[in-house]
C-alpha cells in the first residue's frame, strides 16, 4: 500500500521537476544562456518519479533525450544539471553533454543519449553485469514511443527475455515523435503488446497517475530483482510544451489546443495535490523556488570550460 | 604457436586473474570456437563468462557498454568485421563518445574483436577491412596485429585499456605460426614495429599485407635494394614518428593498404608526412590499395583484387626509379594456403 508519506514524497518530487522545467522555459529565450536543444518534461513528471521511487541503492537508469525528469528523480544534482545546460565547466558532463545527455554516475544516472533507443542496450548491459556479478540490482531503460521503432529496442528485448535480465523497459508514450503522431509510424497494436512475441510481461499504465506508475514499477522491479526477467511498462502521457524548446506548439497544427487542454486537466501533480495543505504547498513552492534560483545563479557564475 | 592459439591464450591468461573480463559473441562457445580463438574458454571459465549471443550486433555493443558501467571488461567477438557495421551506432555514437560525455567520470573499457575475411569467395560482405573508418573516430583505439606474438600482446593491452578498442584480426593469419612468449606480456597500443631495417625505401603495411610486404622485401634484397618494412600495428593512435623517421632516412615510400584508396590510411600517412616536411620525398610516394570496387567472389577476380608481393616489388622499383625485373619469389609457400568454407 502507498502510505501518506510516500504519496507526499511523490508529489513533492513531481512539483520540483515541474518547477525546474517551467523555470527553464521561462528563461530559455531571449537570454539564450542555455545554448543547447532542450526537451522539457512538463506533463510527464509522474513517469520518472513513479519509476525511480521503486528503486533502491545501486539500481541504475539509462534515460533518453527528454532527460531532466529522470535525472532529478534518480537523485541527480540540480546545480550540475543547470551548469550543463549553461555549457559550464561545473556541468554534469563538463560541457560535453548538454540537456540531452545528463549523467550522475554516483546517483545511478548512467547517461542519456540523443540517439533514439541509444541507451536501451546500456540498461540491458548493466543488468547483464548485475546477473554475472550476482548482485540484486535492477536497471531501467527509459525511452519515448518512437524508440520502439528502432531495431535496438527489439534486440535488447530479445536478449533480456532470453537471459531473464534484471531490466525494466519503460516507454513514455506521449503520442508523438516530434510532430508525427503514433498512427503514421506504427501499426495499430499497443506498444505494451509488443512483448507478447518476447514472452515477457507488458503493462500499460496511466502515466499521469503517479501511484499507478509506482505500483507497476514496484511489481516489475520485484520480478526483475527476483530473477524473473524483464517487463515493459508503457506509460500513457503527454508533453505539454513543444518537442524541443520552451514554447507551446498547438499553433503548428499537428495537435490541437483542445487536446492539450484535455491533458492539462489530467495534470499528474494536480491529481495528488490533496496530500498537502495550501500552506504546505506554498512553503514547498517557496523552498523549491529558492533552490532553483541558487542552481541558476550557480550555473551563471560558473566558468566556461577551457578549450584545450 | 598459431595466431588463433595466441588469441585464445591472451584471453585465458587475463581471465584467470581478472574476474571482470568476459567473452561473448556469435559462436564463441561453439565446438570450433571462432576458428580456434575461443576453444576451451567456456569449459575453463563457465557459461557466465563465455557465452553465445543473439544475432544483434548493435545491442551487443550497447550491452557491453552497459556492462562496463558496472565494472566489467567485456570482449565481443565478431566472426566477420562486416557484421560489426550493424553496430556502428553503439560504437561511434556511444562507446567512442562516452568518456567525454561523462565528463571523464566513466570510461568504456570494451574490446571488439573483428575478423577480416579473405579468399575462398568471401566476397563483398565478408572481406571488408574498414580500419580507416574506425581509425577516423576520436575515442576509439584501433589495432591490427599480424604476428602471433603481437596478437597476444596487443590483445592483452587492449583488454587492459580503458578505451573501446577495435581489435582487427585477419582470417588468413589464423594458422600462421610464430614464437609467442609464455606468460602475460603487453605490446603497446600506438607503437609501430620495424619488421626489417633498410635504407633505400620505406614500405609501410599492416595486418595481412605485412606478410606480402615481407616477401617483396626478400625479392628486393636480391636486387640489392634495402627496404625498411614497417608494420603499423595500430591505426589509432597511429605511430607517425616511426614512419617519419624512416622516410626521412629513405626518402621513398610505398604504403600497402588492404582497403580502398579514397580517405584511406595510406593517404593519411602521406598527408601527415607532407605536412611535416614535403621536401623529404625523393620520389612521389605510392599507395597500393584495392581497386575502387567491392571484393568479388570468383577465384580469378578475387586474386586480381588483392595486392601481391609482386605488386609491392614492382611499385618499389618504380618508386626507386629502377627497371622492373621479373621478381623471384622464393617465399611463396610461407603462408598457409587457406581453404574454406569460412
Ligand atoms: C536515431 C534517431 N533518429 C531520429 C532522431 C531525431 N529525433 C529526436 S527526438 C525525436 C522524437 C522522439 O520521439 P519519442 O521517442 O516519442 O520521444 P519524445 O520526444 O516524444 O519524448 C526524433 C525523431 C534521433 N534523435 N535519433
Ligand atoms: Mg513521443
Amino acid at each position: 500500500m502507498i502510505n501518506h508519506d510516500l504519496k507526499k514524497k511523490l508529489y513533492k518530487e513531481m512539483l520540483y521537476i515541474r518547477m525546474i522545467e517551467e523555470r527553464i522555459a521561462e528563461i530559455y529565450h531571449p537570454a539564450d544562456e542555455m545554448k543547447c536543444p532542450t526537451h522539457l518534461y512538463t506533463g510527464q513528471e509522474a513517469v520518472a518519479v513513479g519509476i525511480c521511487n521503486a528503486l533502491i541503492e545501486g539500481d541504475v537508469v539509462c534515460p533518453y533525450h527528454r532527460s531532466h525528469g529522470w535525472y532529478m528523480a534518480k537523485g541527480g544534482d540540480l546545480k550540475a544539471m543547470m551548469a550543463e545546460l549553461f555549457g559550464k565547466e561545473a556541468g554534469c558532463s563538463k560541457g560535453w553533454g548538454g540537456s540531452m545527455h545528463l549523467v550522475d554516475v554516483g546517483s545511478g544516472v548512467m547517461g542519456s543519449s540523443s540517439i533514439l533507443g541509444g541507451t536501451i542496450p546500456h540498461a540491458a548491459g548493466c543488468a547483464l553485469a548485475f546477473q554475472i556479478k550476482e548482485v540484486e540490482n535492477v536497471a531501467i531503460a527509459s525511452c519515448g514511443d518512437a524508440a520502439i521503432e528502432e531495431g535496438v529496442f527489439h534486440e535488447s528485448m530479445n536478449w533480456a527475455s532470453l537471459k531473464k535480465l534484471p531490466v525494466v523497459f519503460v516507454c513514455e508514450n506521449n503520442l508523438y515523435s516530434t510532430s508525427s503522431p503514433l498512427g503514421v509510424r506504427q501499426p495499430p497494436v499497443e506498444i505494451y503488446k509488443r512483448t507478447v512475441s518476447y514472452g515477457i510481461p507488458g503493462v500499460r499504465v496511466d502515466g499521469n497517475d503517479v501511484l499507478k506508475v509506482y505500483e507497476a514499477a514496484l511489481e516489475a522491479v520485484s520480478l526483475a530483482r527476483a530473477g524473473d526477467g524483464p517487463t515493459l511498462i508503457e506509460a500513457m502521457t503527454y508533453r505539454w510544451r513543444e518537442h524541443v524548446g520552451p514554447n507551446y506548439d498547438y499553433s503548428l497544427g499537428y495537435r490541437s489546443k483542445q487536446e492539450l487542454e484535455e491533458w492539462i486537466e489530467k495534470c499528474p501533480i494536480k491529481r495528488v495535490s490533496d496530500v498537502v495543505s495550501e500552506r504546505e504547498e506554498e512553503l514547498l513552492i517557496e523552498g523549491f523556488s529558492k533552490e532553483i534560483d541558487e542552481a541558476i545563479d550557480f550555473a551563471r557564475q560558473s566558468p566556461f570550460p577551457k578549450p584545450s | 604457436m598459431k595466431y588463433s592459439e595466441a588469441l585464445r591464450e591472451a584471453q585465458a591468461q587475463i581471465m584467470r586473474y581478472d574476474e571482470s573480463v568476459f567473452v561473448c559473441g556469435l559462436g564463441v562457445p561453439d565446438p570450433k570456437g571462432v576458428f580456434g580463438s575461443t576453444v576451451g574458454l567456456e569449459e575453463e571459465f563457465g557459461p557466465k563468462r563465455v557465452f553465445d549471443t543473439p544475432a544483434c550486433e548493435n545491442a551487443t555493443v550497447g550491452m557491453m557498454i552497459g556492462a562496463s558501467f558496472q565494472g566489467m571488461r567485456p570482449i565481443m567477438v565478431n566472426q566477420r568485421l562486416d557484421f560489426t557495421l550493424l553496430a556502428l551506432d553503439q560504437i561511434i555514437n556511444h562507446a567512442a563518445k562516452w568518456k567525454w560525455m561523462f565528463g571523464g567520470v566513466q570510461r568504456v573499457p570494451i574490446v571488439i574483436r573483428v575478423i577480416v575475411g579473405r579468399g575462398w569467395g568471401q566476397g563483398a560482405q565478408h572481406s571488408q577491412t574498414m580500419h580507416a573508418l574506425f581509425a577516423h573516430i576520436p575515442g576509439l583505439k584501433v589495432v591490427a596485429p599480424v604476428s602471433p606474438k603481437d596478437v597476444k600482446g596487443l590483445l592483452i593491452s587492449s583488454i587492459e585499456d580503458d578505451d573501446p578498442v577495435i581489435f582487427i584480426e585477419h582470417r588468413r593469419l589464423y594458422d600462421e605460426e610464430g614464437d609467442v612468449p609464455q606468460g602475460i606480456y603487453r605490446v603497446p597500443i600506438g607503437k609501430a614495429n620495424v619488421v626489417q631495417e633498410g635504407v633505400d625505401i620505406t614500405l609501410v603495411a599492416l595486418s595481412h599485407m605485412v606478410v606480402e610486404t615481407e616477401k617483396a622485401g626478400i625479392a628486393l634484397k636480391e636486387k640489392g635494394i634495402s627496404a625498411e618494412i614497417i608494420d603499423m600495428r595500430s591505426l589509432r593512435p597511429l605511430d607517425m614518428d616511426t614512419i617519419l623517421n624512416s622516410v626521412k632516412k629513405t626518402g621513398r615510400l610505398v604504403v600497402i593498404d588492404d582497403d580502398w584508396k579514397l580517405c584511406g590510411i595510406a593517404g593519411e600517412i602521406i598527408a601527415a608526412l607532407v605536412e611535416n616536411d614535403h621536401k623529404m620525398f625523393k620520389a612521389p610516394p605510392i599507395r597500393l590499395t584495392w581497386p575502387d570496387m567491392p571484393t568479388p567472389t570468383s577465384v580469378v577476380l578475387e586474386s586480381a583484387h588483392y595486392t601481391t608481393a609482386k605488386d609491392i616489388y614492382e611499385a618499389s622499383c618504380i618508386c626507386l626509379d629502377r627497371r622492373v625485373d621479373p621478381a623471384l619469389f622464393i617465399d611463396e609457400e610461407r603462408e598457409q594456403p587457406f581453404s574454406g568454407p569460412f
